[in-house]
């Protein structure tokens, strides 16, 4: 049996069960983890950033091993019931992306069409005078930019 | 809710998906320029994920498990339109064909966030937006080429000639199709070409090519009931070679 412990407990333990591709991020400050439910068995609800995320097995499998040292028994169910958006990034998630070299996405609302995806300030200098010059890139979650202003290429983690 | 009209639409979209996106994942390391090789890789990456979305659903409902639902049968078992299974050719096919279906595919998954089944609707909400930088991608090349030289011009008009008769298979009437509206599980293939037109329309008229007209083609139908072209056995053959020499091996 588990021992007595609250939501904001499991959430804050959560904080170490970072995304492998971008390792400063939490899943709960990427905003994937929609559902706690405590009990014998931590029931933990998650959505994933992209369908095809491949990371996503592996998160599955660090929130079990991460609560399991707290000496908490874990099952992860992933779902779409609450779909993710990049809106869901907190704003400590986004201060870390811009830390890691990432520019954090834009707000959802400002792009209805994607023809202004070419909305991004460069996560080293600041610079505005962006490009766009791919909105794929390395990993489903990146778009890949160009700076003008320091003359070097950046990415962006996608407002979706 | 009818099962049977349910299975079949999953099943052809999964199939749709998941054989475009083992054709895109063929231009990776051939792209013309390195950002097409991600582009392509991705989006492959992006399709693939989509149709075990759908495998899995299709789980949900009874079917067997995605891999083996994917890799193990044989190419008259699948219900893809042949659009998806053409050969790459040189890019600018790649190119057409890659706007051709997702535009439709764009447009489908919208429709399909009113679906009455709720796993699928929700699933499509997520894939939609996804789908926003397919098509993105897709109208940024087609605008460009499609109005540069007159070798790319050329090109896409060739292309786009040979691919249009194809795309109209996408929208195959299923025997389901009164069902699937009745039960407003999605809108129907009618809804859905026609929609279409009107975007394909209204994009190609942003650029050089010229659009024959809808009334000289002739679709070319039968995928969605497993008649393929010769070039999807030799597809899931390749697809499916790792999986078979040892389909009990644990990944």
């Amino acid at each position: 049996m588990n021992k007595v412990v609250t939501i904001a407990q499991v959430k804050e333990w959560l904080e170490d069960v970072k995304d492998p591709e971008i390792p400063v991020l939490s899943l709960t400050d990427m905003g994937v983890i929609t559902n706690i439910q405590l009990g014998d068995t931590v029931k933990i609800e998650m959505t994933p950033t992209f369908v095809g995320c491949p990371a996503i097995d592996y998160m599955k499998q660090d929130i079990i091993e991460t609560l399991e040292k707290r000496g908490l028994k874990a099952e992860v169910e992933v779902n779409f019931k609450k779909s993710w958006s990049s809106d869901l990034i907190s704003e400590k998630g986004k201060k870390a992306l811009k830390q890691f070299g990432l520019a954090p996405p834009p707000h959802t609302k400002i792009f209805k069409d994607l023809e202004i995806l070419e909305n991004a300030t460069c996560p080293r200098c600041n610079g505005a005078n962006t490009e766009l010059k791919n909105p794929f890139g390395p990993t489903l979650c990146r778009a890949i930019f160009y700076c003008h202003t320091c003359k070097e290429a950046f990415e962006q983690f996608k407002p979706l | 809710m009818d099962q049977q009209a349910l299975k079949e639409l999953l099943y052809k979209m999964a199939d749709d998906q998941l054989i475009m996106g083992h054709r895109n994942s063929e231009w990776t390391g051939f792209g013309p320029l390195l950002e097409e090789d991600i582009a392509f890789s991705s989006m492959a990456q992006d399709k693939i994920g989509h149709s075990l979305a759908m495998y899995n659903m299709l789980q949900e409902l009874g079917e067997q498990d995605p891999d083996t639902v994917a890799f193990t049968r044989n190419a008259n078992q699948f219900h893809n339109c042949q659009l998806t299974e053409l050969p790459n050719g040189e890019y600018d096919f790649s190119l057409i064909r890659h706007f051709l279906f997702d535009t439709a595919e764009a447009i489908r998954f919208e429709m399909l966030t009113q679906s009455s089944y709720e796993p699928l609707a929700q699933v499509a909400a997520k894939i939609r937006g996804e789908l926003r930088y397919h098509t993105m991608h897709a109208q940024t090349w087609i605008k460009q080429l499609g109005s540069a030289t007159e070798e790319s011009i050329s090109r896409l008009q060739k292309s786009l000639e040979y691919a249009l008769p194809f795309s109209l298979g996408i929208f195959e009437r299923s025997p389901f199709e009164d069902k699937l509206i009745a039960d407003r599980i999605f809108e129907g293939e009618a809804a859905l070409e026609k929609k279409w037109k009107a975007k394909v329309e209204e994009l190609i008229g942003q650029t050089q090519l010229r659009l024959p007209s809808w009334e000289s083609l002739t679709p070319v139908v039968g995928g969605r009931e497993g008649k393929h072209t010769e070039h999807l056995q030799p597809l899931l053959d390749e697809m499916s070679e790792v999986f078979k020499i040892d389909p009990t091996a644990e990944w």
